[in-house]
């Protein structure tokens, strides 16, 4: 059994082996400079790439609601009156089978959700009129989300039921409208309507906004628009069918409609989405149960005719399902890697040439007693000293990369940060890198025979 | 010969030329799927409208009632009309490259069966198939009696204009005149044929399927008001347009302008296409990057190898080699273990473009690119030995004689 000394003594030992190896490596970097900065060089190009792309990647692809996400669900069912085994649900509701499903409140929380454009004037504030985008919702939406209030609160659920002419509004609206004080209490004129303003909101970015994903599947990987900004005003359901029942968007329409006539609700139009959280795998079960027995009963009813293909994914299995990455986004990642794995190539073809320039050196060290370890280890220090610097050079290759996404025509282009994570990622992934690299040149290295090198010199 | 001498060199450098041969492959894999990638976002960005974009803006308005339409409408169009150097104004529901309205899908028999795909429909009203200066290529343009009011989402029973690639799509190599389609209860029989007419963003078919459209004449009414075609001289229009959002309020003081849609055609296509340009134009910067680090490389490992054979350079310039030889020697080394490297990248290529077929609408590589990258790659090459071989060939062959 080893003594703690011994132990100690054997850590002082690597430790001092480390901090000459070190030494070693700078010297030997410092001999062939041409050679040191090209390898530096063509790591810190592969890591900015790279880095560049995970860092969008990363961002584009994370949770919208991180610690809620697992919890919210979207329950979709096919109204289709058409008998069609092979029909998968559309991406939203139709206003029947939202209302009946929102109705039963059989989740822990619900929330429907339609968007409008609406035509918003302040009659306080001496500005022409607006065209808001705007979220017809119920009250759940606030707390589900956990959508973060400056002033104020939500409405409730008997404002849903009595159609109250109450709203929220947007960091942005209110700093647009109100310098950004709190106007809670204030009036709002949407369409020929005045709301009460109940709630004001704190700066909110959900990405994507995950409420607005629909439809992804159809775009060609155009899916950028998804990483915008939130809707400004808030308002009840009920209250939005009311004030602006032309103004509602719908997703598409499986029969003949005329917009001009026939409202919405009674319209064969999807333009609903449903949102539910259930806190356990037990609820999740049950309202699968659920909502197929509801199709089942529409079904008997004659309203709709598939009623076997009912789904509910989680928010972030949704997400998946509607690709939400910009297909652009990942192509750069694709291309960035590519990148990477050159430089890599690079890398190692100079590290071999650098290593076996020195094998008469190594020979000498091998002849005084260096095992072969010793020199592998001698030779993977220096290259993780090459990482190491190539990750910082990677780093700020980074950050101009970014600079350059911020710089892009893109609805996220705001959000592209470096965080302290991806930061530590980048120092990792350098040196994980170089000591990838350097591990075959390192292998040839110690592999030298020390007879042979000492007769040469 | 000094093949053989080369290759018998390289069998000593194995691992060296193995892993510069991988770099050239992977480059090679990249640079033709790449450059593939560029070629094709630039066709995409000059897709021809086939309308008059220098001459063409849209005014949009929001916030009425579909009651108020018909009032607007005639508002707008008095008003819209009476700016000087206005050619003319006419209601439409949007414009190529505008905001993608009227996408639908349509079959080619009445009872809904034989499913033809998603096309873009402009529902447009009198005046505007002149405005936009569609180029008829067969039948006739809509009449006065073609224009008529709109039922669900259309009319419902049209005389239409259609694209040639639309055509083409739908009746493969049969006159599409007098031809019929259906969307729903909607009937529509083709009048014309346009040579071109890009619908306001590609459908779920992908960038194939942009000018898949439909050009429907329509009355203005309930659910056609808001958006207005102007048609002015390409060098008054920008004043025109400017003239057109200040007279709005005035026309129409209870609608709101949507700043944001109201632009030149030409503005809309610049915005539309703006993506892919910034897409090819990342391309071409990793391109320039990738060929630099793959040179930087292969003059590293040059430059070692030069180091490392000082002393049989000398040898062989001492006994008879002259420096062209060494020279050579050294280019034809690196033309070998490029070519491994590009045959062995040619493979890489095609697996690339495979995988990029599966992850977007893309399609086969054409054979074309390989020759090019190739040649790209070996003058690269070349180029990067160029100062190594040349060190190499200075070296004297007195060299031969030093022991260290």
């Amino acid at each position: 059994m080893p003594s703690i000394a011994a132990m100690g003594r054997s850590y002082r030992w690597g430790d001092v082996m480390f901090g000459y190896y070190v030494d070693l490596a700078l010297r030997s970097l410092k001999r062939n400079k041409a050679l040191t900065v090209l390898m530096v060089l063509a790591i810190a190009v592969g890591i900015g790439a790279s880095m560049t792309t995970l860092t969008v990647m990363n961002l584009l692809s994370g949770d919208p609601l991180p610690g809620r996400s697992a919890h919210i669900y979207y329950p979709q069912l096919d109204p289709s009156p058409d008998a069609n085994p092979k029909h998968q649900p559309w991406d939203m509701l139709d206003y029947r089978s939202a209302m009946d499903l929102w109705s039963a409140r059989r989740a822990d929380r619900q929330a429907l959700v339609a968007h409008a454009t609406l035509k918003l004037r302040a009659p306080s504030v001496n500005q022409p009129p607006l065209l808001v985008p705007s979220l017809a919702t119920t009250s759940d939406f606030f707390g589900m989300f956990g959508v973060p209030f400056a002033w104020g609160r939500g409405w409730s659920a008997g404002d849903d039921a009595g159609h109250a002419r109450v709203a929220v509004i947007s960091d942005d609206l209110n700093r647009k409208l109100f310098g950004g004080e709190n106007s809670v209490g204030r009036t709002l004129m949407l369409k020929d309507s005045d709301v009460r303003i109940v709630g004001v909101l704190k700066p909110w970015r959900p990405s994507p906004v995950f409420f607005d994903v629909a439809g992804g599947r159809f775009s060609n990987g155009d899916t950028a628009s998804f990483y915008g900004k939130t809707e400004d005003v808030f308002l009840p359901l009920g209250s939005a069918q009311d004030i602006a029942p032309s103004d509602l968007q719908w997703f598409t329409c499986w029969g003949d409609w005329d917009p001009g006539r026939q409202s919405l609700a009674n319209a064969p139009c999807l333009w609903l989405t449903l949102w539910v959280e259930l806190d356990s795998a037990a609820k999740v079960a049950g309202y699968r149960d659920f909502l197929a027995g509801y199709a089942a009963q529409q079904k008997s009813l004659g309203r709709i005719a598939n009623a076997g293909n009912t789904r509910m994914m989680s928010l972030m299995e949704w997400l998946d399902f509607n690709r939400v990455v910009p297909g652009d986004v990942r192509l750069q990642a694709w291309l960035a890697f590519a990148f990477l794995a050159i430089c890599l190539c690079n890398t190692v073809g100079l590290l071999l040439a650098k290593f076996l320039r020195r094998s008469g050196e190594i020979g000498v060290r091998r002849a005084l007693g260096a095992t072969r370890r010793a020199v592998f280890a001698q030779c993977l220090v220096e290259a993780g000293l090459i990482g190491l610097v190539g990750g910082v050079g990677g780093w700020l290759l980074s950050l101009f990369g970014l600079w350059l996404v911020r710089r892009q025509p893109v609805q996220y282009a705001d959000l592209a940060h470096l965080d302290a994570s991806m930061f530590f990622t980048t120092f990792a992934l350098a040196v994980a890198v170089s000591l990838l690299a350097g591990a075959l040149p390192a292998l040839r290295a110690s592999r030298v025979a020390p007879g042979l090198q000492l007769k040469v010199l | 010969m000094q093949f053989r001498l080369i290759l018998a060199a390289l069998r000593k450098h194995r691992l060296a030329t193995v892993l510069i041969a991988m770099e050239i492959a992977l480059a090679c894999a990249v640079l033709c799927n790449a450059g593939f990638l560029i070629a094709q976002r630039l066709e995409l960005t000059r897709v021809n409208s086939g309308v008059d974009e220098a001459s063409l803006a849209v005014l949009q308005v929001g916030g009425f009632d579909p009651v108020q339409s018909g009032d607007l409408n005639a508002r707008m169009l008095a008003g819209l009309r009476a700016i000087p150097g206005m050619q003319s104004v006419s209601v439409v529901n949007t414009v190529p490259f505008g905001i993608a309205y009227g996408n639908t899908g349509v079959t080619l028999d009445a009872a809904g069966k034989h499913f033809g795909g998603v096309v873009g429909l402009y529902l447009d009203g009198p005046g505007s198939f002149e405005a936009l200066g569609l180029t008829l290529v067969a039948g006739r343009a809509p009449t006065a009696e073609d224009f008529q009011p709109m039922d669900s989402f259309a009319p419902k029973d049209s005389q239409v204009v259609v694209s040639r690639t639309l055509a083409d799509h739908l009746w493969p190599g049969a006159s599409p005149l007098g031809k019929e389609f259906w969307s729903g209860s909607l009937h529509f029989r083709v009048i014309g044929v346009v040579a071109h007419m890009a619908r306001p963003g590609a459908g779920e078919g992908g960038s194939g399927t942009i000018e898949w459209s439909v050009f429907v004449p329509t009355l203005p009414g309930d659910s056609l008001a808001g958006t207005y075609l102007l048609r002015a001289d390409p060098g008054d229009l920008p004043r025109v347009l400017r003239d057109a959002k200040a007279a709005v309020p005035k026309i129409a003081p209870d609608v709101v302008l949507d700043h944001d849609a109201s632009r030149r055609v030409s503005d809309l296509r610049e915005r539309y296409f703006r993506s892919d340009r910034v897409m090819a134009g990342m391309m071409v910067g990793v391109i320039a990057a990738l060929l630099g680090v793959t040179a930087l490389g292969i003059v590293g490992l040059a430059s070692f190898w030069v180091a490392q054979r000082r002393k049989q350079i000398g040898i062989r310039r001492a006994i008879g080699a002259t420096r062209g030889d060494i020279l050579r020697y050294f280019q034809i080394e690196n033309f070998l273990i490029v070519g491994f490297g590009i045959a062995l990248g040619m493979v890489l290529a095609f697996g690339l473009n495979l995988i990029l077929m599966t992850q977007y609408e893309l399609p086969r590589l054409p054979f074309g690119y390989l020759p090019i990258g190739a040649a790209v790659l070996w003058a690269l090459g070349q180029l990067a030995v160029l100062a190594p071989a040349l060190r190499a060939a200075n070296v004297p062959p007195v060299v031969a004689t030093r022991s260290v």
